[in-house]
């Protein structure tokens, strides 16, 4: 039971580490061009909460493929149009 | 400050209050008690017991007051489900109150391997459930925060 919870410990220990995402998105400006769409009403066509839109767009969240698929979809881009993957430099 | 955010402090402070108001209940009303045996036993088995449905009915009954004023001061609804995020959030919340609480387990029983009385094993167990509370309401407060 103990290397179990040590493993947990490091495991979050490492998570907290890493932090930052890669995945960039132009979703507030894609937004504004799309007859200026409010946050909320984005969340209410792609089925989450308006919290996740603000930290989707803070790049605070990656969002999950499929999440990511419909927020293209409403906007009617591909996935690369409306989001970026950075390279992390140090690997 | 979003909704969830509001909602975490709300429950981080809760949870100390009830806890502390409890134990201090508890200990002023026991304190020079003079337990022994099968008593000791039965006395921390009631502290147990009685804690859990006080914290939840309190922490219940602080929630519903928290949506009341939280609406009338900001007009803001609560959110009707739960979604990737708040999912993801809570698993993390989760696994940290569950590694903390396997933690106060483990010094718990440490405590009876190091022959202590039976009264400080029950201490650490109870400290930890609320230490493990206090850490789910933090996690989820910094995720909401910083992000996932």
């Amino acid at each position: 039971m103990l290397p179990a919870a040590l493993r947990g410990f490091i495991t979050i220990g490492k998570e907290y580490k890493m932090g930052q995402s890669h995945i960039s998105n132009h979703i507030r400006s894609l937004r504004f061009n799309h007859n200026e769409m409010t946050q909320q009403q984005l969340a209410d066509q792609v089925g989450v909460t308006r919290q996740t839109i603000v930290a989707i767009e803070k790049e605070k969240y990656s969002p999950s493929l499929e999440l990511a698929f419909r927020i293209a979809r409403v906007f009617q881009l591909s996935l690369e149009e409306v989001f970026a993957y950075e390279e992390d430099p140090v690997h | 400050m979003s909704y969830q955010e509001k909602k975490n402090i709300v429950s981080l402070i809760s949870t100390i209050l009830i806890f502390g108001s409890y134990c201090g209940a508890v200990y002023v009303r026991y304190y020079d008690a003079n337990l022994a045996g099968a008593e000791l036993f039965r006395f921390w088995g009631a502290v147990i017991l009685i804690l859990i449905p006080v914290t939840i009915v309190a922490k219940v009954i602080i929630e519903i007051v928290f949506i009341i004023i939280n609406r009338i001061a900001t007009k803001e609804m609560e959110p009707s489900f739960a979604d990737e995020l708040d999912k993801l959030i809570e698993l993390k919340a989760m696994r940290m109150s569950y590694f903390v609480f396997i933690l106060g387990f483990l010094l718990a029983m440490g405590s009876l391997v190091l022959q202590m009385t039976p009264s400080v094993m029950f201490v650490i167990l109870i400290f930890s459930g609320f230490i493990s509370d206090v850490a789910s309401s933090v996690t989820r407060l910094y995720h909401y925060r910083k992000g996932v």
